[in-house]
This record gives C-alpha cells, structure tokens and sequence, in this order.
C-alpha cells in the first residue's frame, strides 16, 4: 500500500460527493493548488461512512481525494504520520486532539 | 496445583471485574468500535484509581515498586483486565500500567539508570524489536540484522518488522547478528536510542488488529555504542527466549478473558432471542455450542494457571506454557465463532465486539509463537530435546 492516498483529487462538491458510498475509510481536504488541509477518517461512527463525512465538509475546502480502508484507524494515523515526516507538520486543519499522540515516520 | 482461589485472590478479581463494569465499558459505549485509547483525561483518572487499588505495574518486580503478586494472580486479573472490546490488545486500554521491558531487569546499573527507572517513572517508552521479514518463528536463525564492531561502537544494518510501539518509544531492544556462523549462539541484544542516526520507522503494517498497530523498521549504518549491549555479545537469544515463554501465560489469559466475555454476551442473547416462537437456548443446536464455549474457556483457564503455578514455584514451565497459549488461542478463537453465530447478523457488526474480537483472535494463534511452534515446543519436551 502506498503511504499516500493513490486515488485522484475529485472537486468538493454535491455531485462528487453523492457519488460516494458510505464505506468506512480515510480522506484528504485539498486547497485550489491541491495542498493538503485536513486528513479525516470515516470511522463507525459515522453516519453514511465517507459520504456522510464529506458532505459536512462541502465548502469548506476545494479538493478531495477518499480511500476505502477498513483499517481505518491506523490508516488515518499513517496519513498523518507521514504528513509530518514530508512537511515537518500537520495539515492546518488537523488539531491537536487528532495529532498529539502521534508516532513518527522517518 | 490449588484450584481453589485464596481469599485475598477473590477480592482482587472481584474488584477488578468491577472496575472494567463500570469504569471501562460505559466509556467503550461513546468510543470508537476500534478504539485504543482513552480520552487523555479518563486515562488520568482511571489509572489513579488502578493505583489507588494497588494494582498499578503489576509487571514491575516488587524491588522495583511493582505490587507484589504471584502469577496466579497476575493470570487472574489478566483474565478480567481484557472482559470488552478492546481488551485482547488494549487492556483496560492501559491503565493497569506496562512492565516496562522485562530484559532491562537484568541490565547492568548504568543502563538502568539511562532506561529502566524513566521507563518505569514513565518518562521514556520502549519497544522489543526481534521478527524480521526473513521469519518470526525461529529468530535465532531467522535474524539477519548485522551488527559490526567498530571501535567502541557496533554498526547495524538491516530492519525488523511487526513491531509494535516503535513508533512512540524513545529506545528499543533490537537484535542483531554478531557472529554468522554461531546460529543461535550469534545473536546480541543492543538498547538503541530512537534518536540515532540511521533509525528509521518507515511505515505502519496494516493487520487485522485495531489495537498497537504494527510497523516496519530500518536500520541504516546505525551506530550504537557498546555499552548500549543488554547482557553480553552472541548471547541475546537467551534474552528473547526468556521472554518469549513468560509472556505466553499473559497472551493466553487476554485470550480466555475475551472468550469468557463472548461466552457471556451469547449466553444473555440466546435467553431473550426468540425464533419460531421459542429462545434460542431452548434449542439443541445452541445448547451445544453453549456447553463447547464452557468446555474450551475452562481447558484454557486451566492449562494457564497451571502454568503460572509452575512458573510461581520456580519450576520448569515451557511446555505448560505452549500448552495454554495453544489451548486459549485456538479455544477462544471457536469461542468468539460461536458467540457470532449465536447473534446471527448482529454479530458480524460494529454494534457488537464480536467482529473485533474475531478480526483480532485470529493473530492469537500467530503472534508469540504460531500454534504449530506451540505444539513443535511440546512435541520436543516430551520426545526429547534432541528433537530438531
């Protein structure tokens, strides 16, 4: 598996978003040059899985790319983890609650 | 072996049976299903309880401030510590405290300073970096990290994986090669500081597990000093192998706790589910698998604590150990089978542990030793140690 999330950048909005399932995973919030603003995940929690986690984001960012992931937990941390390890930070939108017991990758 | 718990032993397993009731699985209620942690604030407060009730580090010799309790007893609360969701990989999710790493008990004083007492203060966190890509079931042979004396150094290259923590620690014990032609007798035990140049945690390895993932370590022209050497050169395996024993009869009771906590669930769901106008346990066919859940979680209990009996009594205990851990991991495995199929579609989802349990049960029967090492363990203790 690579570390990123190999699926295409798709435009935040209702049509993309109505397309998804409602499969638990991962997902990535992208600004208009494509940089990354926020990992999330689509735990069991969720309502509608990814779909309905994405649809709470609408406007809020312009891209979006999404990976079905049942491991989605430590999948969601590897993402994170690995952020860190390319930029020395963590996507600006993540707090402090997601990141502060984080490991490292190196 | 006493089969017949003391007084004392009661009292500790009825009053950590409480505290998971009514600490842990209504805060498991608003988690989620693969949750490993707790919220930093109900960590604090429950392992102030732990402490209050005396049964913090309970890995931690007594010389060392560790609440002095036998096996059996350790076994006992284990066997409680693990009763919910998260309980076969997160414990209590913590809160009864590490042991720390057990190894570093015989590490000489100034290692100690540098690693056991911030580990045990909690300042510092390790990892036991043994299985490589090359085999896990027979380390001694399998290891092909390479350490090279240079000066006062030894320089390692090479890389380990499934190993849990390495991730967060600020130190591990890693094995390496120190002699190629010494098999098992070629094996060294260096304490290797995270920092170093050359230490790299390249990715998590995504398994069944929610809980501890696991990740994939390399080591580049990592330069260790060799005062950084646990015990001495070319006798590391001894290291391993000691703790590969003792921490069967923990791993087996995780096992037993999550069966008997699947056992209970299926026992409750079978009398107030209703099929064909009659409970599911006035059916044979449940029955059945019923009196199979009790057979398997009372041969794994047994075999366990006899275990840890012999291992209290200073006696020889590895077969007895591969025995328990072979029993619990495939016992609680049909366990766990069992309660799902007795809650039909309910038990294949994330409103049940069930699902977890299952996922996470079935790397019971290949971590600490795969089941057919169990049993090539045993065959040799009674066929004799010539037995290769």
């Amino acid at each position: 598996m690579s570390l990123q999330i190999s699926k295409p950048w798709l435009p935040l909005d209702e049509i993309s978003v109505a397309s998804l399932g409602a499969q638990l995973g991962v997902y990535e919030l992208a600004d208009e040059q494509q940089r990354v603003v926020y990992i999330g995940v689509a735990d069991a929690r969720s309502h509608f899985g990814l779909r309905g986690e994405l649809e709470q984001h609408l406007g809020t960012a312009v891209f979006f790319r999404c990976e079905v992931n049942t491991a989605y937990a430590t999948r969601h941390r590897e993402l994170l983890m690995h952020y860190f390890a390319v930029n020395q930070c963590y996507p600006v939108r993540n707090t402090q609650a997601e990141t502060g017991s984080l490991g490292r990758l190196s | 072996m006493q089969l017949e718990l003391t007084e004392e032993q009661s009292l500790i397993v009825a009053m950590v049976r409480r505290f998971v009731r009514e600490e842990i699985l209504p805060l498991e209620m608003n988690l989620d299903p693969d949750a490993d942690r707790l919220e930093p604030d109900d960590e604090a407060r429950l392992t102030d309880i732990v402490k209050g009730m005396g049964l913090y580090g309970m890995g931690i010799p007594p010389d060392y401030g560790g609440p002095a309790l036998d096996m059996v007893t350790r076994t006992l609360v284990a066997i409680e510590m693990s009763q919910h969701r998260a309980g076969l990989y997160a414990p209590c999710y913590g809160v009864f405290g590490g042991a720390g790493l057990a190894q570093l008990f015989e590490a000489n004083d100034d290692q100690k300073e540098r690693y056991l007492y911030p580990t045990l203060r909690g300042e510092k966190r390790g990892f036991f970096g043994l299985t490589e890509p090359s085999g896990g079931s027979d380390p001694a042979r399998a290891i092909q990290t390479k350490a090279v004396k240079d000066g006062d150094d030894w320089v390692i290259n090479g890389g380990k994986i499934f190993i849990s923590g390495a991730d967060r620690a600020d130190y591990g014990l890693v094995f390496a090669r120190t002699s190629a032609d010494k098999g098992r007798g070629g094996v060294t035990c260096f304490i290797v500081d995270t920092e170093t140049p050359g230490f790299h945690v390249r990715r998590i390895v995504h398994t069944l597990r929610s809980a501890h993932y696991a990740t994939e370590l390399q080591f580049e022209d990592m330069r260790v000093p060799a005062s950084n050497v646990l015990g001495e050169v070319n006798k590391g395996f001894a290291i391993a192998n000691d703790r590969l024993s003792r921490q069967r009869i923990p791993y087996s009771a995780g096992c037993i706790g999550v069966a008997v906590k699947a056992h209970e669930l299926a026992l409750e769901y079978a009398k107030v589910r209703e099929t064909f106008g009659a409970p599911l346990s006035s059916r044979q066919a449940i029955q059945w698998m019923l009196v199979d859940n009790e057979i398997d979680i009372q041969q794994a209990r047994w075999a366990t604590l006899e275990a840890a009996s012999l291992a209290d009594r200073g006696e020889p205990f590895r077969k007895q150990a591969a025995m328990a851990k072979l029993i619990a991991s495939e016992g609680a495995s049909r366990v766990v089978d069992r309660c799902m199929q007795i809650h039909g579609g309910y038990g294949v989802t994330k409103d049940f542990p069930f699902e977890r349990w299952y996922r996470e049960m079935r790397i019971r029967r290949i971590g600490e030793g795969p089941s057919e090492v169990q049993r090539h363990i045993i065959a040799r203790d009674i066929l004799g140690a010539s037995l290769r």
